[in-house]
């Protein structure tokens, strides 16, 4: 087994075992990258790194590479750059991973990516040319050896740390846990999560996947209103967020306005994030706050204090 | 087998609405044996275009049905129709499109038009009477591997190393949660044989050659090779 010198910050942080946080930003439909920089700059100094993803939900949005890069440049945030393997044939993934790299793009999140008739162009052809795990070996073939997936030679190869993605909240979870041990045989260096609500989800699968080598972020993803709790409720059923949850923040509207909302979501992940550091190994938290990042701080603040 | 489904009778209408005459031909093989493309709806299919072109005052004025075995066989379409074939201007085909196919060819004058979309390689489930996908025709069977479930065609992303994050309660994302995840179901079977080894072995990226178009097998020049 590789074991990959810290290739990023977020690897450095990861590997001297501090628990880390790792922000996420959208860029959306636009060719405006201001958004994003403003989001970025909240986040500095509270996160090691931020996530920027690749047509979530599979709608068409800006590529993720340029503001991974621009982040980097202007900010002083590291970026992860996100990128599935559903909009990608392997000449398309090589080519974006050299080009990421020629930018100083230092992390990879290798995702399958949802699939194209849950986006906004559901006639397009999905490519799936590889898969995540596919994907995951070329992107350590490509570092460690300095070649492709046909053994073609690379000039300069790249440095990436490779991230792969789980779902905490997959029912099975064996499934799911024998697809993230067989990534992890295989090279990948950190793991991010799907965001989590019921901290006994959190606990049941790190517990899972306890023999699993690479560091993994449990995610969270506050909710900025009640409609997008109740559309998660309702629409993403493998997501369970747990009704003593949905009463605390239905409440605090409903007393406190926005206001409330806001800080009751302080409140309740604050003390999820606490808890999970507290009784699992997991080593940070991945905090998914789109639109929502001047929460972040007071959510990291409101965990050590917990 | 493969599953043909009619195409809706005005498209039917329109694509004929120029023909004097058309003869409409059946098939016996796959698309006959779920009653979409076989001796009666050929029957059917031909009196209700002549009708239509009645209401509608249309050029179609003679119809007439015929229904081959297999309508993918050169040799077998051009005997049985010949005899009959001179006296219609068009021909609508109730086969897949590779008996479509064969038909143009076998009768390159004459215009042939396809009644039905094929849709794909499967089987009927009895009991609610759907029909299910189950082969792509990718050209690399490892069904050996997945309990005899191919993910290639049952998973919505033919994930070689799922499942995904998309399936909750054992069901796909894609189409609603109604579906099964197939990796789920890969799962399931394979941890009842007690063989999870072959769920966990890295299968990796396919090599999309042998599922390149347009494909060709056999022959005398491969025989020699």
């Amino acid at each position: 087994m590789v074991v990959s010198p810290p290739c990023s910050e977020l690897m450095k942080s990861l590997q001297e075992g501090k628990f880390t946080f790792t922000g996420e930003l959208e860029p959306v439909k636009t060719t405006s990258v201001h958004e994003v920089v403003e989001g970025a700059k909240i986040l500095k100094g509270h996160v090691v790194a931020v996530n920027v993803t690749d047509n979530p939900t599979a709608f068409a949005y800006m590529n993720p590479m340029v503001p991974s890069y621009i982040i980097q440049r202007d900010v002083g945030l590291e970026a992860v750059y996100q990128m599935t393997v559903r909009d990608r044939n392997r000449l398309a993934l090589v080519s974006d991973l050299l080009a990421g790299a020629a930018l100083g793009l230092k992390n990879i999140l290798t995702l399958a990516g949802d699939h194209i008739v849950v986006g906004d162009n559901p006639q397009a052809k999905p490519v799936y040319d590889l898969d995540s795990t596919g994907f995951l070996v070329l992107v350590r073939k490509m570092v460690d050896e300095g070649v492709d997936l046909n053994g073609g030679k690379i000039e300069d190869p790249p440095k990436f740390c490779v991230g792969i993605a789980a779902n905490p909240n997959a029912d099975p979870l064996e499934p799911e846990i024998l697809k993230v041990e067989r990534k992890d045989r295989l090279g990948a260096d950190f793991i991010q999560t799907q965001a989590v609500y019921d901290v006994e989800v959190a606990k049941r699968f790190m517990k899972a996947a306890s023999h699993v080598r690479a560091p993994i972020l449990i995610g969270i993803a506050p909710f900025k209103s009640l409609g997008m709790m109740e559309w998660m409720v309702k629409f993403v059923p493998g997501i369970v967020v747990p009704d003593a949850v949905q009463e605390r923040l239905r409440k605090a509207r409903e007393k406190g306005g926005k206001e409330g909302l806001f800080k009751e979501n302080v409140e309740i992940f604050g003390e999820f994030i606490h808890e999970v550091k507290k009784t699992t190994n997991a080593a940070g938290i991945h905090i998914m706050a789109i639109g929502f990042e001047s929460i972040v701080p007071h959510i990291i603040a409101r965990a050590w204090v917990a | 087998m493969i599953i043909v489904k009619e195409k809706p009778m005005e498209n039917l209408v329109e694509m004929t609405k120029d023909l004097k005459s058309v003869l409409v031909v059946g098939c016996n093989g796959c698309a006959g044996i779920y009653q979409v493309g076989g001796e009666k709806q050929a029957q059917t299919t031909s009196m209700l275009l002549e009708m239509a072109s009645k209401i509608h005052q249309g050029s179609l004025s003679k119809t007439r049905h015929a229904t081959v075995l297999r309508q993918c066989d050169k040799q077998l379409v051009t005997m049985s129709l010949r005899p009959i074939m001179e006296e219609y201007e068009g021909v609508l085909s109730l086969a897949c499109g590779a008996g479509v196919q064969t038909l143009a060819d076998a009768f390159a004058d004459k215009i042939v038009l396809p009644g039905n979309d094929t849709m794909f390689i499967g089987a009927q489930e009895r009991e609610l009477g759907v029909l299910h996908e189950l082969c792509r025709a990718c050209g690399n069977c490892i069904l050996d591997e997945t309990g005899g479930i191919c993910p290639v065609t049952r998973c919505a992303k033919s994930l070689m190393n799922g499942p995904c994050g998309g399936q909750a309660k054992g069901k796909c994302e894609v189409g609603g949660w109604k579906k099964p995840c197939a990796w789920v179901l890969i799962y399931d079977r394979l941890k009842a044989r007690d063989r999870l080894d072959l769920f966990s072995r890295y299968r990796p990226p396919r090599d999309f050659r042998v599922s390149q178009p347009p494909r060709e097998l056999g022959g005398v020049a491969e025989g020699k090779a």
